[in-house]
């Protein structure tokens, strides 16, 4: 980029009503083969004159909120009150306990190093792009704190730098957020521990808690949806209940092995919740998990209550109401049942929600145990107690490692000592574990396609991954040899379902993704060979 | 003259002390977080430390005895403060230049302390600084304070050439930022200046700072020496208003963030502190959050927006 067109902070209030960026596809971090011509790589989508329109488009190529534009001046003002008022909020403890010292912490200390810049898959696929920097967002935010929270005046402009608040910056900021995975990993570079991520989650809230502003998918047909119906998937209980036997009827037929879930069964030892995301997209993963927990003679069970089908929680991206309203009814679930623990099923940031950043939410009866179902599936393959030929699995797997699950909650080995004990062509990416990279569906992305927002998300937010994927399979990219990459998470999942569709990884060279259980099932010995099917879905 | 030099090596003493004391309680006074850590933590067990693992990494882990582990935990600050663990494996570019930086301003400190220790020795105890000990701490003192401010000079330099011709940084240095490491420049070039050009006859370092202690007025300091005594006296009262305190910042955002995986256990201290915080009343404005300022924490996430408040 040359610097005529560098991006500079004080452009977020560039009154011109243009977008800050553009990005084209020869400016993206090249790919490996078989995408390692930029020429012939898909173009995207323009936004549509519509779009543009009704909806604030000021910042990039795409739209992830949809803000409706103000029809006047007196509407735009109220809007950057709005935002003030919730900016100042932010760093009080009666509205933000919750995250108030690591905000104040990150705002007050930051070397303005650019370690973190490396860090981020998002900066490095858009080939550096100014706008995606981890600290371009964090600098204004901090910015702001400094003058409209802190109230500095001259001395402190001079010191920490200015910035003109007015209603293009706070519409811009509102989509800046969203091009941010909240993976953390420029907050584990960061020689200082301040955490970008954290502030793309606070100015989330700020938008949400005091502006009603968030992506629909998350919000509208996320979190309101799962506290209506229950899940996010819109499924009531009778419907999950109704999926689930015609998942275990399949499994059934498909394993030779009769398989049947139970639902609420007072005093289970564990309650599993998936993703209900799962039931729907990928059935053979709950029917894989209810096959093993049989086998291995677990006590297990099911939950019908409001939301205790759906371990999804996407309060956790934006709103710590919404999250600790969902965490509730999850451990209301277990407690009504009664069951010794809750295991989380394949879903990361489920994970995370109710095993790390609920553990102080939830107080009293509530505090139920929370396990991932990691551990249990490693205790239950270590032990024995199935039988299992890992030459069923005698094609190449790799392990993608969610970053809810793995950089942030620290579980990391239970899956490979499954992986390497059953698939015998398992290999690394690299890097893995703690410095994985994102898939690039973190945060609500996987579930959010408004306008053109997957050509960003498949372009720019899954670049590094799926440069990561290709490399793993570098040596036998041939598609007669089918590959597998494992995603033990349901957003993971979602995001590559799309992203391989999307380059046509499937097709052309035979990579496929599905969960870990499957793997398992895949390899035991009492099932009829060949679970998992080496069909696009 | 001397008086004013006496009076402001005291005064910026007391201000950079207080103001570092009083940042650290306000960081420590803030409300316990929901948890946020960032693996690896290395208190965790040495063979989960190793990979990142956390005790998720165990079934059952609640009924499990805690596990703290210490060794790992110090052997991670130590290499972190000292050497700059992270910038070193994340941005060695950077870490050649802001390394010595830091590691100058350990010895001046360390400088700093081991002089005002030897003054006080000299007034109370002046046959042992004439001996053979005395000699040592007078030859580790110079050795610290020239290392000291060779490296922290020499690492102004360097990452005020870095702020200056890298185009990444360009976009996010304010004129405060060019402004402090200049400050060091100049403070630290002018105490050395002092320092190497003092005339034959000028009183020592040790000489001043015994001046100091005995409050003995009578010491002339040479003009370049206390121009670059005040001025790094102003910057060390100086350095606790800026970002350039991330020294205490840093320390939570490690133990209190990164590394603080500390379980909620049930009837525990943890739990105590939540149920006071469920008792305040947040403002949030947006419809679905039901806050109104009287209703509390509790009430709001007890609340189904979906179903009509319960207020
Ligand atoms: S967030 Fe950390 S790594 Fe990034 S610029 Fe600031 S101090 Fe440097
Ligand atoms: S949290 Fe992840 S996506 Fe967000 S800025 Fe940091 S590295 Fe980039």
């Amino acid at each position: 980029m040359k610097d005529k067109d560098r991006i500079e902070l004080s452009d977020m209030s560039r009154r011109d009503g243009t977008p800050l960026a553009h990005v084209e596809n020869q400016d993206l971090m090249p790919l490996p083969a078989p995408l390692d011509d930029p020429a012939g790589e898909r173009a995207w989508t323009p936004l549509t004159d519509q779009a543009k329109n009704r909806y604030e488009c000021l910042l990039d190529d795409t739209c992830a909120v949809s803000v409706p534009k103000p029809a006047t001046k007196a509407e735009e003002d109220e809007l950057v009150r709005k935002f003030l008022s919730g900016l100042d909020k932010l760093f009080t403890k009666e509205n933000n306990w919750t995250f108030l010292q690591p905000l104040v912490l990150s705002m007050e200390h930051c070397a303005k190093c650019q370690t973190c810049s490396d860090a981020c898959h998002i900066f490095e696929a858009s080939g550096r792009n100014e706008l995606y920097r981890p600290t371009y967002r964090s600098e204004i935010m901090r910015r702001l704190y400094f003058k409209c929270v802190k109230h500095g005046g001259m001395i402190s402009a001079w010191q920490h730098g200015d910035i003109d608040v007015n209603w293009p910056m706070v519409a811009r900021l509102i989509e800046l957020a969203y091009r941010c995975n909240l993976c953390r990993r420029c907050a584990q570079t960061c020689p200082i521990g301040a955490d970008n991520g954290l502030v793309a989650h606070e100015l989330r809230k700020v938008f949400s808690q005091e502006m009603g502003i968030a992506p629909k998918e998350i919000h509208d047909t996320g979190s309101m949806l799962q506290l209506k119906v229950g899940s996010s998937t819109g499924m009531s209980a009778e419907v999950v209940k109704d999926n689930i036997q015609f998942i275990d009827e399949e499994t059934s037929e498909r394993t030779g092995i009769t398989v049947e879930t139970p639902w609420d069964v007072e005093g289970a030892d564990v309650l599993l919740i998936h993703n209900a995301g799962e039931i729907l997209a990928w059935p053979e993963n709950p029917g894989a998990f209810a096959l093993i927990l049989n086998a291995a003679g677990i006590s297990w069970t099911l939950s019908s209550e409001l939301a205790g089908y759906d371990s999804i929680n996407y309060g956790l991206w934006y709103d710590d109401a919404q999250f600790a309203r969902v965490a509730i009814k999850h451990a209301e679930a277990a407690k009504k049942l009664k069951v010794g623990r809750i295991v989380l099923g394949e879903c990361g940031h489920a994970h995370k929600a109710l095993s790390v950043i609920a553990d102080r939410v939830l107080t009293g009866d509530l505090n139920i145990p929370r396990e991932s179902s990691m551990t249990l599936l490693r205790d239950i393959v270590m032990s024995g107690r199935l039988k299992l030929d890992p030459t069923r699995n005698d094609f190449p797997v790799t392990l993608h490692d969610p970053c809810n699950m793995v950089r942030l909650m620290g579980v990391v080995e239970p899956q490979r000592e499954v992986v390497r004990a059953i698939c015998p062509k398992f290999r690394e990416m690299t890097p893995h574990g703690v410095d994985n990279y994102c898939c690039g569906g973190g945060s609500g992305f996987a579930i959010m396609s408004g306008h053109n927002f997957s050509d960003w998300r498949f372009h720019v937010a899954g670049r590094k991954k799926l440069e990561q994927i290709l490399n793993a399979f570098g040596d036998c990219l041939d598609p007669a040899i089918p590959k597998y990459l494992c995603a033990p998470c349901s957003n993971c999942k979602g995001q590559f379902r799309d992203m391989l569709a999307y380059y046509d990884l499937w097709e052309k060279n035979t990579i496929l993704y599905g969960g870990l259980a499957e793997l398992i099932v895949n390899a035991m010995t009492d099932v009829t060979p060949g679970f998992i099917e080496w069909e696009w879905h | 003259m001397t008086t004013l030099l006496y009076a402001m090596l005291c005064l910026s003493a007391v201000v950079g002390l207080v103001a570092t004391v009083a940042r650290a309680i306000g960081y420590a006074r803030a409300p316990l977080h929901l948890r946020w850590e960032l693996y690896p933590v290395p208190h965790e067990a040495a063979d989960r430390a190793a990979h990142g693992g956390s005790y998720f990494e165990q079934s059952n882990w609640w009924n499990r005895p805690a596990h703290f582990n210490l060794r790992g935990e110090l052997t991670a600050m130590a290499a972190e403060m000292l050497f700059l663990k992270a910038l070193r494996e994340f941005n060695l570019r950077l870490w050649w230049r802001s390394f010595p930086f830091h590691f100058g301003l350990y010895l001046l400190i360390a400088t700093a302390v081991v002089v005002l220790a030897a003054a006080v020795a000299t007034v109370f105890t002046p046959l042992v600084m004439a001996g053979a000990l005395g000699g040592m701490i007078h030859l580790l003192y110079r050795l610290t304070g020239i290392a000291g401010l060779a490296l922290t000079l020499v690492g102004a330099a360097g990452l005020l050439h870095r702020r200056l011709t890298d185009k990444d940084l360009k976009t996010y240095t304010t004129p405060g930022d060019l402004f402090n490491l200049g400050l060091f420049m100049v403070a630290l070039g002018l105490l050395a200046a002092g320092y190497a050009l003092r005339p034959v006859g000028a009183p020592s370092v040790l000489g001043i700072v015994v001046g100091l202690v005995t409050w003995n007025t009578a010491i002339q300091v040479p003009w370049l020496l206390t121009a670059g005594l005040l001025l790094s006296a102003w910057l060390a009262a100086y350095i606790p208003f800026t970002h350039m305190s991330h020294f205490v910042g840093k320390y939570f955002t490690y133990h209190a963030v990164r590394w603080d995986d500390r379980v909620n256990r049930r009837g525990g201290s943890i739990e105590r502190t939540l149920a006071e915080y469920l008792t305040f009343r947040p403002t949030w404005a947006a419809p679905h959050v039901t806050a109104d300022g009287v209703r509390t924490w509790a009430d709001v996430v007890t609340t189904n927006p979906t179903k009509g408040p319960k207020r």
